[in-house]
């Protein structure tokens, strides 16, 4: 073999070679930990210039891989290769006028808010995670509190680099090989690897936020609290429901804009909490959920009215405590994400009464009004309409059940679901989901392909 | 006035962390390595995330013959040094270097000739400034020949007493030389490899290299701490016993 050479010596780069490594069992998971994936070879690319059209051709099927954000397995490639596109973190330019950042694609959400904070700019659109790569955002095409005004991250993205195993390396944007750029945004990873992207991003004053705390009882309160009107004087919202009291809805409403004045100090670094391990099954159950629940709500009461806040408790609270998921234990968790149309708002109340029904708590329900901002991206999920989301401990069968139940009052109501927060949906409903599915089809790159592709379009690789 | 830290094989993994830590206290930052497109990745990046300047200068670090034109460079370019750092080597293959003379001395070259040749230049900026930091990343393997890589650790073993000798020198001068031997760091260098459990991670290693660097007062640091008490051990082996060990 080739000694592996420093790449500041020695052999060309374009010979060097990208090392694998044998699959360490158990570091490749996705978010839910379910369901879990055995990976033939997982490659470490360190520099762009690796990734190859012949590298993806070598390692069929192949599926990058960054920070492992995603619920069930969209993330995952079983009996595959997975690309780590972690390394690959580097900011490659930053252009402090007029707010344009081109980042490799395993740069995080966190390090450019790092670089862009103390500037003057903020991320156009962030999920309720920062630790998530700019790639998997733009594959996902995620979708954050201000989707009502700003659309998904892919509205911002200006233009990437992409490689596929037909040989070529394209620029795309939206004048560029423009029907390649639609189909990577949303499109799962499945159309080629991302090497770099340029996201536009948004002026800021401050790194603070203005919020204001409303509690709501009812989904037309919710919808009320959310109308265009309301909203639109809002740039953030986002409601939290408890799921367990079944007919009495109770929920908190947040809302907030960007402060016009203050410091621009960015997050800390240093995660100061970690879970340093799988809890135990019984520490989850329908009565400490619903005591969490409980003071979740009472807290929000509390905090009732008009504060000023860090971004990062008001975008991110859960990336204060690294590896929250291990509360859910070993056997995992999952998450239940929809969208139906306005119209639609009472299918809410029959998800949630199901819920109650049926005994199986959830954490944390966030429900959010999306706006019409459209996205470049064919298989974009956030579209008109209301959103909700469940966390639900992973049990088997029962959860299984439950979510197809849900699944039939979706689709009765014409709703979506979320690949990147599912561990399970049918290909009935994945079809349903997505009507532009044919037309992606045509640009789904064959020696890419993931766990989830093969699950919900029933294919072997 | 600009002055700031020079990094020799700037593109290397711990290198770029390293570069990180100085950007973010927003310093000025000389980077040298072979690859110009890593290198102007790694120059954005570190841009980016704050440094106050950045200057690239892409040259082959392996070729002695030009180093005097590329030592005038980056005089050129920072007349003061606070501190240069060579974080530049190869692996290189063990078996490869057994079966053939070229490729042995070609290690040999790259690991030691190259990088003496490279610390005398800087040396000697250091010793005219009479000021600053020579830090050289050398490794636990320069500690003792082992059968599994001696070319790999002759070259640094040799480089450890350069940068001795260069300590002796420059001490009168006030310029501090530092030896850093770092054990198995999880990189590109070794991604080929199986990690074990005393594998240390870049950023753990580059944050100690950096503070080292900015306020140690240590003359030899091992990194993590630990390989300075197992390097110990091992280079305690008598030769009889230690010519018959297969690591």
């Amino acid at each position: 073999m080739q000694g592996k050479l420093d790449p500041s010596v020695g052999a060309p780069a374009n010979v060097a070679p990208v090392a694998p490594s044998p699959a360490r069992d158990g570091s490749y998971k996705s978010w839910g930990h379910y369901p879990l994936a055995t990976h033939r070879k997982i490659l470490h690319p360190a520099w762009m210039d690796e990734i190859t059209p012949e590298l993806l051709q070598r390692n069929a099927p192949l599926l990058a891989y960054g920070l492992g954000r995603s619920y069930g397995d969209s993330c995952l490639n079983d009996g595959g290769t997975l690309l780590d596109a972690r390394p690959l973190d580097r900011i490659l330019h930053f252009d402090a006028e007029n707010g344009s950042i081109v980042c490799e694609a395993g740069v995080s959400l966190g390090e450019i808010l790092l670089a862009a904070v103390p500037r003057g700019w903020f991320l156009p659109v962030t999920p309720g995670t920062k630790i998530v790569t700019l790639a998997g955002a733009i594959a996902n095409d995620v979708h954050g509190k201000n989707h009502h005004v700003g659309g998904t991250i892919g509205c911002h993205v200006e233009q990437f680099e992409l490689v596929r195993s037909d040989g070529q390396i394209l620029t795309c944007s939206r004048q560029e090989n423009k029907e390649l750029f639609a189909a990577t945004i949303g499109g799962l990873g499945l159309t080629g690897i991302i090497l770099w992207a340029e996201l536009k991003l948004k002026k800021i004053d401050s790194a603070e936020i203005e919020m204001d705390t409303v509690p709501f009882s009812t989904f037309e309160d919710f919808t009320r609290l959310s109308s265009d009107e309301e909203g639109a004087r809002y740039e953030y919202t986002v409601g939290w429901v408890d799921c367990l009291s079944g007919r009495k809805t109770r929920g908190i409403f947040m809302r907030g804009n960007h402060a016009t004045q203050g410091r621009l100090a960015a997050h800390p670094e240093k995660i100061k909490l970690n879970v340093p391990f799988n809890f135990p099954a019984f520490t989850l159950n329908k009565l400490s959920i619903w005591a969490f629940n409980n003071l979740y709500y009472l807290m929000g009461k509390r905090n009732e009215g008009h504060s000023r806040v860090h971004y990062d408790p008001f975008f991110y609270p859960l990336d204060k405590v690294d590896n929250w998921n291990r509360i859910y234990g070993q056997q995992g968790f999952t998450q239940y994400q929809c969208v139906v149309p306005e119209s639609e708002v009472a299918a809410f109340q029959e998800i949630l009464e199901r819920i109650a029904r049926g005994g199986q708590g959830s954490f944390l329900g966030v429900i959010k009004k999306f706006g019409n901002v459209p996205s470049p991206g064919l298989m974009s999920f956030p579209r008109p309409g209301l959103t909700l989301a469940l966390d639900f401990p992973f049990r088997g069968e029962k959860t299984l059940k439950l979510f197809a139940e849900l699944d039939e009052v979706v689709a009765a109501a014409k709703g979506a679901l979320y690949p990147a927060k599912d561990p399970r949906m049918s290909s009935r409903m994945f079809r349903l989901s997505y009507p532009r599915l044919e037309e992606f089809q045509r640009w789904v790159d064959p020696a890419l392909s993931s766990s989830f592709w093969r699950r919900v379009m029933e294919v072997s690789r | 006035m600009s002055q700031g830290l020079v990094i020799l094989g700037a593109t290397s993994k711990i290198a770029q962390e390293v570069g990180r830590l100085a950007a973010r206290e927003n310093r000025e930052l000389l980077l040298v390595a072979r690859n110009e497109d890593r290198l102007e990745a790694v120059a954005g990046d570190l841009l980016a995330r704050g440094a106050a300047r950045v200057v690239a200068i892409a040259a082959d670090l392996g070729d002695t013959s030009r180093h005097a034109e590329l030592w005038a460079q980056v005089e050129a370019a920072m007349p003061e040094l606070e501190s240069v750092l060579l974080a530049y080597g190869s692996l290189g293959d063990q078996a490869a270097a057994e079966q053939s003379v070229d490729v042995a001395l070609s290690e040999l070259n790259t690991n030691f000739t190259s990088a003496a040749s490279l610390l005398s230049y800087a040396a000697a900026s250091l010793e005219r400034q009479r000021r600053g930091v020579l830090a050289v990343i050398t490794s636990v393997a320069g500690d003792r020949a082992r059968r599994s890589n001696y070319v790999y650790g002759t070259a640094k073993g040799a480089l450890s007493l350069y940068a001795q000798g260069l300590r002796a020198r420059l001490f009168a001068a006030g310029v501090r030389v530092l030896t850093i031997k770092p054990g198995p760091v999880d990189t590109p260098m070794i991604a080929h490899m199986k990690k074990g459990a005393l594998t240390a991670s870049p950023q753990n290693v580059a944050g100690a290299i950096y503070r080292e660097m900015e306020s140690g007062k240590a003359e030899v640091m091992y990194v993590p701490f630990f390989w300075r008490y197992i390097m110990a051990l091992i280079r305690a082996i008598p030769e009889s016993v230690g010519k018959k060990l297969k690591f």
